[in-house]
């Protein structure tokens, strides 16, 4: 009955035996929220000293060891390297470099299998190793605080330093933010069973420790500086307390308890203080760094070696000889296993990482990276698979596990009802996965896959649901704009016809004083209604002013002939009607009609010629009057401008400059092409749309009729701010295609330049598709605006 | 190469989530631990009501057990992985420990099995139902046969009844014969029904129920007590649930406590230590599968039972109410969680209430 339910408290007080005199901090300490006490099983790997395995023949370098974009290769297939030459530069600002191990050659730049939870493969570099150990020109710093921080940030950031402790956060990013630090905080916790990597590195390079934290500390501008380690590693703090000995680094001792290690957790057990949900340490004025961290940056300064090896912890049941190594990165898990004796037979599982946080591979050939803390070879004993799940019966022993004050039994719950609303209410995001709710789990219940899962899924579905609201934004807009149009056109019909009455009612009035010379002549009024009503087909219009309306213009070249046309026809056609008539009189006389005939044919074609030659007038005029009579207005009314007028034309001046920003951002996005910057392609590309709205917006409001000025007639204001606005959808497409055909065409100018010449010429062949279609796109672009 | 004899034997397994290493608590455990934590109360009551209790006990646990293993197969789900978890076992030696020594076994039957099927497996099984099935199931007789479920024996030595194992079993399978078991009130009864006499009167009349809260019942009350301090600090349950009743029952005892007179409900402490006060708050409402969730929860949850007990005891129908204001705070719970929510780390107040909707 002993232990039969695992305290979460259990202890928390009670220092481990033998450790009093330590456990004597003086500076005050804050309880864990929560939390476990797992097996430790440190010792195993702890009665060795650390060890240097022999070199590999091959090393597996994968471009990704960090969080953030992957490293961009800097070397060819058969390149020979030396022993610290960089051989991947950072291809962002969230990017790590990588650097040779150990001197050899490139054999190739491939696919492998590296050390992820859901067994991915990767672009790696793979080395072959002389054995030679050629150190690269290195360069080493005398005195650190002869550089400014920012010189030395450029240093940690040449080394490829990232976070040792897991995450793999790029250091330099850490070691310059926007806010000043007050506290950095040394993490040497170690909380998770097996892993002894920083406590060995702490018993044995202590002063290395030391040394980096003076470093960071000084980066930072820290006032003070915190080394937090765990009362299970006396050896380690006594090493550490007497290499702080004299400086200005106060090393804190505090309870075992499980995850005290976290980032969050060891602030609040150092401070007392709560990152706030969502913000970083670096918000309460605080960085965290890993003890392995801290040597890293003291070997990129001190030394000048950039981080190529690391402390890992081989152990595990099924290792004969568990130890600590100092591995190259890039080493395989088989080497070092076999290193460590393995005993193949007894191997159930291979754990990546802790016992807690760790993930499971199903093979060996993948390689130690950076963030690689510890190896568990461990037999079916060691970790049995987990039994079945029974059902949560909410004893809630999860919750008081929980480090977050998260309640696990209710986002179970809900994870399983997939209600997504509920678990964002339940602060799912706060979780750490940490894994102290399925390790107290009476009923077996993987919960933390639930929570992973959960996240997963509401990640999904926030990216879909940001999408349809963009898309949405955009139908409304089309809306929006379709029915802007439609007004547009109404005004603009609707001011037609007022014209168009007022000038019939003139017309009436003239009609009226020329109706007896009408009735004199029947088919010249005929024929004046059939023009009338040609006319007023070919206008689309069903008021017969068209012809009138456009004479009132000055009339173009083309309607000039049109019109000396059209009145030489009308003349020919009155002369044949004049001739007509005559021989009709006189072939009442005669009996002739065979004339009559000719010149009753004579003059239909003649009709006909004039009514098309009206036609082509009428449809010219009103071409023009929709092309030309917008123009006059606007020249007539053009007033100086106002204040309000200025103030918008500086206003869209500004927003174009922001667009052209955006679109530069949008085509560097696009040119570093990487998959993984899909969401911020996307994100630069909605940014200039934006922009472009906005421009739109501006525009839009420029050439509303200002109040103070004479308000030219609406149907004409209207088009001229459309013909103006040179950002139309077609206009954005293509602008963004454009940007996006000359990333292409940049990225394949720089494959040239790195690629044997075999591969030139198809290369060469692209890039002139490519920059013909950069060059078709600005063109439709220029030809659009 | 080695690599690949290595594969084939750790790819058995393949991948899997972490944690790797897992804790040695089990639902199992959680339950056989309350389980062996009744025993102290059981034989308290055997030693001062006869062997009944422990008959009853018997008695249920083998209907507890037989409802879920029928309704499991039913389902066609393993029956040994589910009786395994022992949570049948316990809702059955509940019952039988809350129901009285001389229950007939088909009082019994009739509790157990719907608490059991209609309680539990209806709602689906384990985890899932909203009220705790062994006070719906100990509801149900309540309510259906008041007559025999409100007499108890009087304790051991006091009527001079014959108190033989072979005579208890007659008594709840009668199998032809009948045994006239002497019956009597509990004190709970006793000071409900009183309407003239004072306290000291009262217990003068009926000898019986002399010592605080009743020879017999105070002893089964302490066993219980003490039972659920060591469940306590076993961290099988919180001290939330518990406390919040007791503290309830003791303060509304305290606010209508008038003395000795002849309207007095009685004292804080006849009501800590009668009826089923120690082993509702121990054992019944520390139910987590139908109670509050959070400890916040827990407290209220269990300060709402207690102010319920007390009102039925004092002006309700019902001689005890453990039953009754445990299912009636079943009801509340999920509001209760819902206005519990612990406040998370680095967030600056709890969640209250329902996500809001955008």
């Amino acid at each position: 009955m002993n232990a039969i339910v695992k305290s979460p408290h259990q202890d928390i007080q009670s220092p481990v035996a033998g450790s009093q005199v330590i456990a004597s901090s003086e500076r005050k300490i804050w309880p864990l929220t929560g939390g476990v006490h797992p097996e430790e099983n440190k010792h195993q790997s702890t009665s060795r000293p650390v060890s240097v395995p022999p070199l590999p023949e091959t090393l597996v370098l994968p471009l990704s060891q960090h969080a953030g974009l992957p490293a961009d290769p800097l070397i060819r297939v058969g390149n020979k390297v030396l022993k610290g030459q960089m051989i991947a530069k950072a291809s962002g600002f969230v990017s790590a470099a990588l650097h040779a191990p150990t001197s050899g050659t490139v054999t190739a730049i491939e696919n492998r299998p590296i050390p992820h939870a859901s067994g991915f493969y990767d672009l790696c570099i793979i080395l072959e190793t002389d054995g030679q150990e050629l150190w690269c020109q290195l360069a080493p710093v005398a005195d650190y605080r002869q550089l400014s921080p920012a010189e030395l940030v450029e240093k940690v950031r040449d080394a490829g330093i990232s976070g040792m402790g897991g995450a793999g956060f790029p250091t330099a990013i850490k070691l310059a933010p926007g806010t000043a630090i007050n506290t950095l905080i040394i993490n040497g916790t170690e909380c998770e069973p097996y892993i002894t990597a920083d406590d060995m590195l702490m018993r044995e390079k202590a002063d290395a420790v030391i040394q980096g934290a003076e470093i960071l500390q000084y980066m930072l501008g820290a006032r003070e500086c915190l080394i937090g380690i765990e009362d299970n590693k006396p050896e380690a703090i006594t090493a550490m307390r007497r290499a702080a000995a004299g400086k200005n680094i106060d090393i804190v001792v505090f309870p075992t308890i499980y995850p005290s290690g976290g980032e969050k957790q060891l602030i609040q057990i150092l401070t007392g203080q709560e990152v706030p949900s969502g913000k970083l340490p670096a918000d309460l004025g605080m960085v965290v760094q890993n003890v392995g961290t801290a040597v890293a940056v003291k070997d990129a300064i001190v030394d000048g070696k950039p981080l190529i090896s690391r402390i890992t912890t081989l152990t595990g049941d099924a290792l004969a000889a568990p130890q600590n190594v100092d591995v190259l990165i890039g080493t395989l898990a088989q080497d070092l296993l076999q290193y460590a004796a393995l005993k193949t037979s007894e191997l159930s599982t291979l754990v990546f990482g802790g016992p807690m946080m760790g993930f499971t591979v199903d093979r060996m050939d993948i390689p130690v990276i950076k963030t690689s803390n510890c190896l568990i070879a461990a037999t079916e004993d060691e970790f049995p698979a987990a039994p079945d799940a029974q059902a949560c019966i909410r004893c809630g022993h999860c919750a008081e596990a929980c480090p977050s004050s998260l309640l696990p039994q209710q986002l179970y719950w809900h994870a399983r009802a997939e209600n997504h609303e509920q678990l964002m209410h339940h602060n799912l995001f706060d979780c750490i996965e940490c894994g102290a709710c399925s390790f107290v789990c009476p009923s077996s219940i993987p919960l933390v896959q639930y929570y992973r899962a959960s996240k997963g899924a509401i990640r999904t579905q926030e990216a879909k649901h940001t999408k349809s609201e963009r898309s949405k934004q955009r139908y409304e807009d089309r809306l929006a704009r379709l029915e802007q149009e439609k007004a547009e056109k109404e005004a603009k019909r609707k001011a037609n016809a007022e014209r168009a009455a007022k000038l019939k009612a003139a017309k009436t009035a003239e009609q009226t004083g020329s109706d007896a010379k009408a009735e004199e002549d029947p088919i010249q009024a005929a024929i004046a209604r059939a023009k009338a009503r040609k006319a007023a087909a070919a206008a689309g219009n069903s008021e017969p002013a068209s012809g009138r309306q456009a004479s009132d213009r000055p009339l173009s070249a083309k309607q000039k002939e049109l019109k000396v046309q059209l009145s030489m026809a009308k003349a020919q056609a009155k002369k044949t009607e004049r001739a007509l008539a005559a021989a009709e009189a006189s072939a009442e006389l005669k009996g002739d009609r065979k004339d009559i005939e000719q010149l009753k044919s004579n003059l239909a074609m003649l009709n006909e010629q004039v009514s098309q030659l009206q036609q082509a007038f009428d449809e010219n005029s009103q071409d023009s009057a929709s092309k030309d009579s917008p123009e006059k207005p606007v020249k007539v009314a053009k007033p100086a401008l106002s204040d309000n007028e200025k103030k918008r034309k500086v206003e869209l001046a500004m927003a174009k400059a922001a667009l052209k920003k955006a679109e530069r951002a949008l085509a560097a996005a696009v040119e570093s092409g990487f998959p993984d910057e899909q969401e911020n392609t996307e994100s630069f590309k909605q940014a200039v749309e934006a922009c472009q709205a906005n421009i739109k917006r501006l525009e839009a409001e420029a050439s509303e009729p200002p109040a103070e000025t004479a308000i030219p007639p609406s149907a004409d204001a209207k088009p001229s701010a459309k013909a103006k606005a040179p950002l139309t959808d077609e206009a954005k497409k293509l602008k963004i295609e454009s940007a996006m055909a000359n990333a292409a065409v940049k990225k394949l100018q720089r494959a040239i330049a790195s690629t044997g010449e075999d591969e030139q010429d198809t290369l060469k062949q692209q890039l002139v598709a490519a920059e013909q279609k950069a060059a078709e796109l600005k063109q439709a672009l220029e030809s659009l605006s | 190469m080695a690599l690949i004899n290595s594969r084939s034997s750790i790819s058995q397994r393949g991948r899997e989530t972490s944690p790797h290493a897992l804790g040695q608590n089990s639902t199992q455990r959680v339950m056989s631990l309350v389980i062996m934590a009744t025993i102290p109360g059981l034989m308290a009551q055997t030693l001062f009501f006869g062997w009944g209790t422990l008959i009853n006990v018997v008695w249920c646990s083998l209907i507890a057990m037989g409802c879920e293993a029928a309704v499991v197969s039913l389902r066609q789900r393993s029956v040994s992985f589910y009786l395994s978890d022992c949570s049948a076992l316990l809702t059955g030696v509940l019952l039988g420990l809350a129901l009285p020594p001389f229950a007939p076994w088909w009082l019994s039957l009739v509790a157990v099995s719907f608490g059991m099927v209609i309680g539990k497996h209806l709602y689906g099984g384990l985890g899932q139902n909203p009220f705790n099935p062994a006070m719906l199931g100990y509801v149900v007789v309540l309510i259906s046969f008041p007559q025999e479920m409100t007499t108890w024996l009087p304790p051991l030595g006091l009527e001079g009844h014959n108190n033989s194992l072979t005579d208890a079993l007659f008594t709840i399978f009668p199998l032809g014969q009948s045994v006239d078991a002497i019956s009597m009130a509990t004190p709970l009864d006793v000071l409900r029904e009183n309407k003239s006499l004072t306290i000291n009167e009262l217990w003068e009349a009926n000898p019986v129920f002399d010592g605080m809260a009743g020879r017999g019942w105070m002893w089964v009350n302490l066993a219980y007590l003490a039972s659920g301090v060591f469940l306590i600090w076993r961290k099988v349950f919180t001290w939330h649930g518990p406390v919040g009743m007791l503290a309830a029952i003791a303060i509304m005892a305290t606010l209508f406590w008038s003395g000795n007179g002849s309207d007095s409900h009685g004292s804080p402490l006849f009501h800590l230590l009668s009826g089923a006060t120690m082993l509702g708050a121990f054992f019944i409402i520390t139910d987590p599968v139908s109670g509050a969730t959070s400890n916040r929860g827990r407290l209220i949850f269990g300060a709402g039972v207690g102010v319920m007990v007390y009102v039925i005891r004092a002006w309700g129908g019902y001689p005890d109410g453990v039953a009754f204001a445990t299912l009636l705070m079943n009801m509340a719970a999920p509001t209760i969680d819902y206005y519990t929510q612990p406040r998370t780390y680095g967030h600056h107040k709890a969640n209250k209430g329902l996500p809001k909707k955008d």
